[in-house]
């Protein structure tokens, strides 16, 4: 018996009750983007009908509500990942932007020619080419800790590595592997160098019980359509007393306290980083995703894709036994239930337009990780993520439907 | 498994099992590497050019069964043939992958251009986000082309 009733919460999925063809939809591509529970589609489309206005800059009540409801999300972010501060949350719209907003105000006051920064060889592109774009503008040097065989960070050299180093900047769950990294050491290890810690959990978040405090980092990012909200928001979490210290990232308004002729003063802490009108309404929605996530518990959730991710390796070694590579760790204490996986041969594109004709939906392509898939001596891999809503039945009609593959490219 | 059937025909699978004309070929011959970048898919298209004809072609890369049997079968459609038969056909054949000329027009149909096997590649239409698989050898023989 698992932990959560993957029946009773997909019911909550709108999207996931359609029928294709008259057969049910199999969402297994959770790990590029989830779907949205009915509560997070209600508090939006409430909002908009009756709340919506502008935020911090109109006296009405209206306005002021607006912005109650926005800085009401910020605050169940902070409790989410158990921030210290509220206003060391900064609404970004995804990741990516978040992750940029490090590398660009953060890497170019404090990083100058000849500095490392320490990637690994399973970043998404979100954490790689941000520090190359920094790499061929500021001259820093580019560092990368290599995979053991099963696809785990190869930390016997990370003090080498390390040494010199002014940034780690590392996945705490590879979106192609479903590798969760040891966050809290490899973030004592870069303290340790004298380096900032650059968590890129993404993937992590929506999984897992996230404390900041307790990794001990300085930077995390993360996005909100990976986690049952909406897309167009993002969050970069950051320690007080770096983002006070840095400049902003992008110029305009709500991010100053005054403009003049001659220069301007930036806002606080988080409005400084905020330039713009924010996401508003999914601000609100990424709140109700958090209530949502808050209300079945994050440590059931870790623990029901921990039962989900035993069922799938068992069952699918047990059917296709060598026809099948799951690229990654066996071990579910350090992977999530993300599988990146080679069968019989058959190229990922063509796996996944057969697997959608049982409404079978899996990603091919290099997931934005191109240098992991050089690594893994492959130009694309077909990705199958499990999140809350799916089940071990999801993991049958899989195995059924890679079956079915074969049938066709007769391998 | 039906519905499928329109996209993967027998002749499609049979040059992704056996594609032709797979390999390299040394200099002078031209060298092209074309990318998709949604999959990360790679396809080299070496191409000997002698007096205005196709002397040589080989084929190198990565990919799925559509941009492989693509490939093969371009590779033998184009082999020996003029070089202004080697661009109709391709304007041709991206017509037939609804891709419109550099104008944003429609490509009509040239019916003095055989597609011979390569119309088994006409399912692909159905399926958009394949014609980027179907086009990809060709886009990266233009590159060829242009270099020779």
């Amino acid at each position: 018996m698992s932990t959560l009733d993957a029946a009773t919460i997909k019911k909550q999925f709108p999207l996931l009750l359609r029928e294709i063809n008259g057969l049910p939809l199999v969402y297994l591509d959770s790990a590029n983007s989830s779907q949205k529970p009915q509560s997070v589609i209600d508090s939006m489309t409430t909002f908009m009908e009756q709340s919506y206005a502008p935020i911090n800059r109109s006296a009405y009540h209206l306005a002021a509500a607006a912005t109650d409801a926005f800085e009401g999300a910020r605050e169940k972010v902070q409790r989410f990942i158990n921030a210290r501060r509220a206003h060391e949350v900064v609404f970004t719209k995804n990741a990516t932007e978040a992750l940029n907003l490090v590398a660009y105000s953060w890497g170019r006051a404090n990083l100058s020619s000849g500095d490392v920064v320490l990637l690994t060889h399973m970043e998404h592109h979100a954490n790689i080419v941000p520090w190359q774009m920094l790499a061929q503008d500021k001259g820093i040097v580019l560092r990368w800790v290599p995979l053991t065989a099963d696809g785990q960070l190869d930390l016997t050299t990370l003090p080498e590595l390390l040494a010199g180093a002014k940034v780690f900047g590392f996945t705490a769950m590879s979106n192609v592997m479903g590798t969760i990294t040891p966050v809290q050491q490899l973030c004592a290890a870069a303290h340790k160098a004298g380096a900032i810690a650059v968590v890129d959990a993404c993937q992590y978040v929506p999984h897992n019980v996230t404390d900041v405090q307790a990794w001990g980092a300085d930077f995390i990012a993360f996005s909100s359509h990976k986690m049952c909200g909406p897309s167009g928001i993002g969050v970069l979490w950051g320690r007080e007393e770096l983002l006070q210290a840095m400049p902003p990232f992008l110029g305009g308004g709500n991010m100053i306290l005054d403009v003049r002729l001659d220069g301007f003063t930036c806002a606080e802490l988080p409005a400084k980083f905020e330039a713009g009108t924010p996401p508003i309404t999914e601000a609100v929605g990424l709140g109700a995703a958090i209530d949502f996530l808050t209300d079945l518990g994050m440590a059931n959730v870790r623990q029901h894709e921990i039962e989900v991710a035993s069922y799938a390796m068992r069952t699918l070694r047990e059917r296709f036994g060598d026809d099948i590579t799951l690229h990654g760790p066996t071990n579910v204490e350090v992977r999530g239930a993300t599988f990146s996986l080679a069968f019989r041969g058959i190229h990922p594109h063509d796996l996944s337009q057969v697997l959608d004709q049982r409404n079978v939906c899996v990603r091919a392509g290099h997931h934005c990780a191109k240098p992991l898939m050089r690594e893994l001596g492959v130009n694309a891999t077909a990705r199958a993520s499990f999140y809350l809503y799916n089940d071990t039945a999801d993991v049958d009609t899989l195995a059924d439907a890679l079956d079915s593959a074969s049938d066709i490219f007769g391998s | 498994m039906p519905g499928l059937e329109d996209l993967y025909r027998e002749i499609i699978l049979d040059h992704h099992r056996t594609p032709r004309n797979r390999g390299e070929l040394p200099p002078p011959a031209a060298h092209a590497v074309g990318h998709n970048p949604l999959c990360g898919d790679e396809i080299d298209v070496y191409l000997q050019v002698e007096n205005d004809i196709v002397k040589d072609v080989k084929v190198g890369g990565q990919g799925c069964s559509i941009s492989q049997s693509s490939a093969s079968m371009m590779s033998q459609a184009i082999k020996g043939k003029k070089l202004p038969e080697v661009r109709a056909l391709v304007r041709r054949f991206k017509g037939m992958m609804s891709i419109p000329d550099e104008d944003g027009n429609p490509i009509e149909p040239d019916p003095s251009v055989k597609l011979g096997d390569l119309e088994a590649l006409q399912g692909v239409v159905k399926y958009p986000v394949r014609i980027k698989c179907a086009t990809l050898s060709w886009n990266t023989l233009l590159e060829a082309l242009a270099q020779s």
